[in-house]
């Protein structure tokens, strides 16, 4: 190679290098969402990672999972271990119907500056902070060697009066997988009408990829029109392409998918808005996470 | 090839008789199949209505008396299309559909009356470390036969 050529190929490395991270995908993958009776565990791996599904990154914490059964009681983790790049942990699906497991984490973050000093609202950014996205900072993570660690207050009501540049963030960030023993039940996916919600037309366990998949999204309990939806496929490895698709959900807050391949698929949707229950807040961030098996036909 | 025919299940032989003696019968073969670790497949048969409504189901062949932790319905999952299509919401051992893994061979399974229509026969056949094929053969009730054949996991499927 000479210098020419050496140089072009460090720029175009420098720039890949330079263009904004992708945000981490969470993830929560079951070893399967469909069971013959009702003897049977399922094991589900849970982690942060940009790739789907390879765990190479963080891990998500076990003890922040609720299991329900189709009656709406609640279930088990059993079996839980944080691994290095991943968590995993049983559920006993031991009822006919369809399973929800998953995660809600509900907080406040954000900023403001007192004295010309930045501090940081919310609980360093464990159960409770995390983007939509679902970043998950670990201890001391990205802080160059030397800075000072931030100053952090827990809640809206420690900031001071005399702060500055208030910047505050309510969050709900939801993400759960469904694991259905013989006939999924529709009745599962329980509605409380706070925050983003998912409502699926074609139910998870019944999912084939030569038809159409159709959700609906709903923020407080009304369609979510307009919605931004990321559906991915795993086992990009395999492929010359991702194959992600970018997708919008119509006037009544219905999703149509059409699945490019069979395979576990991570569906994410993210929004913004105004309602917020802080006042000092001034946004809301609203996300649901899932991932759904789409068999071959 | 050897032809085999079932053995009679007592509610088998009441539907024969319940239908008119021009009942259509199907015939299935099961392939052999070379493989260093061979496992009976599980085969199903089903008549789905070409204009919509519930699928209804001829046959199952699964492991019947495997119970314990790993019950042999466990795997009916994996004719995962018969599942999605209604095989979940089947209760089973059901009499005359519910029978034994079957060896290489073929076999006559005698359809069960169903009202006149344009039908689609499908026959999923799904084997332990192996694979997975689904057979479809569209069919006039009364009068209409139709064959199909699979390539790997099942042989030539037949209505007469």
């Amino acid at each position: 190679m000479n210098i020419r050529h050496a140089l072009i190929a460090a720029a175009a490395f420098g720039s890949a290098l330079s263009t904004p991270a992708m945000a981490h995908r969470q993830w929560l993958l079951p070893s399967t969402t469909t069971l013959a009776g009702t003897s049977e565990y399922v094991t589900v791996d849970g982690a942060v990672s940009n790739d789907l599904f390879y765990a190479d990154h963080f891990p998500i914490d076990p003890a922040q999972i609720k299991v329900w059964a189709p009656d709406g009681t609640e279930g088990q983790v059993e079996n839980a271990a944080t691994l290095r790049y991943r968590s995993t942990f049983d559920v006993k699906i031991d009822k006919p119907g369809t399973w929800v497991i998953g995660m809600e984490r509900t907080g406040l973050m954000g900023s403001f500056k007192v004295n010309g000093e930045t501090w940081r609202v919310g609980n360093r950014g464990r159960n409770g902070g995390g983007g939509a996205g679902g970043r998950m900072p670990g201890p001391a993570m990205n802080r160059p060697a030397g800075e000072a660690a931030p100053k952090f207050v827990a809640t809206a009501a420690e900031i001071p009066a005399n702060a500055t540049d208030v910047k505050l963030s309510e969050t709900i960030a939801r993400n759960y997988v469904y694991v259905t023993a013989d006939a999924p039940t529709a009745a599962s996916y329980r509605v409380t009408g706070k925050g983003l919600e998912f409502q699926p037309i074609t139910l998870p366990g019944s999912l084939v990829a030569d038809e159409e998949g159709q959700f609906r999204f709903l923020v407080d309990g009304k369609p979510a029109a307009g919605l931004t939806v990321a559906v991915v496929p795993g086992a990009k490895k395999y492929r010359e392409a991702e194959d992600a698709q970018e997708l919008k959900t119509g006037a009544d807050g219905v999703l149509h998918v059409k699945w490019p391949v069979p395979g576990m698929y991570w569906l994410n949707a993210t929004t913004t808005d105004v309602k917020t229950t802080e006042p000092k807040a001034t946004e809301r961030r609203l996300s649901f996470t899932t991932v759904l098996e789409v068999v071959a036909p | 090839m050897n032809l085999k025919t079932l053995p009679s299940i007592p509610l088998l032989a009441a539907t024969t008789m319940a239908v008119p003696a021009a009942a259509a019968t199907v015939s299935v073969t099961v392939p052999r199949i070379n493989v260093a670790e061979y496992h009976k497949p599980y085969v199903v048969g089903w008549l789905e209505p070409v204009a919509g409504g519930e699928a209804k189901t001829v046959f199952v062949w699964y492991d019947l008396k495997k119970g314990g932790r790993e019950p042999g319905t466990k795997w009916l999952a994996d004719l995962r299309t018969w599942w999605r299509k209604g095989g979940r919401s089947l209760k089973l051992p059901a009499d005359g559909v519910s029978g034994a893994t079957r060896a290489p061979g073929t076999y006559q399974i005698p359809l069960p009356n169903v009202p006149a229509g344009q039908y689609v026969l499908k026959v999923e056949a799904a084997r332990e470390t192996g694979g997975r094929e689904l057979v479809s053969v569209p069919i006039t009730v009364p009068r209409g036969g139709g064959a199909a054949s699979g390539k790997t996991e099942l042989g030539a499927v037949s209505i007469r």
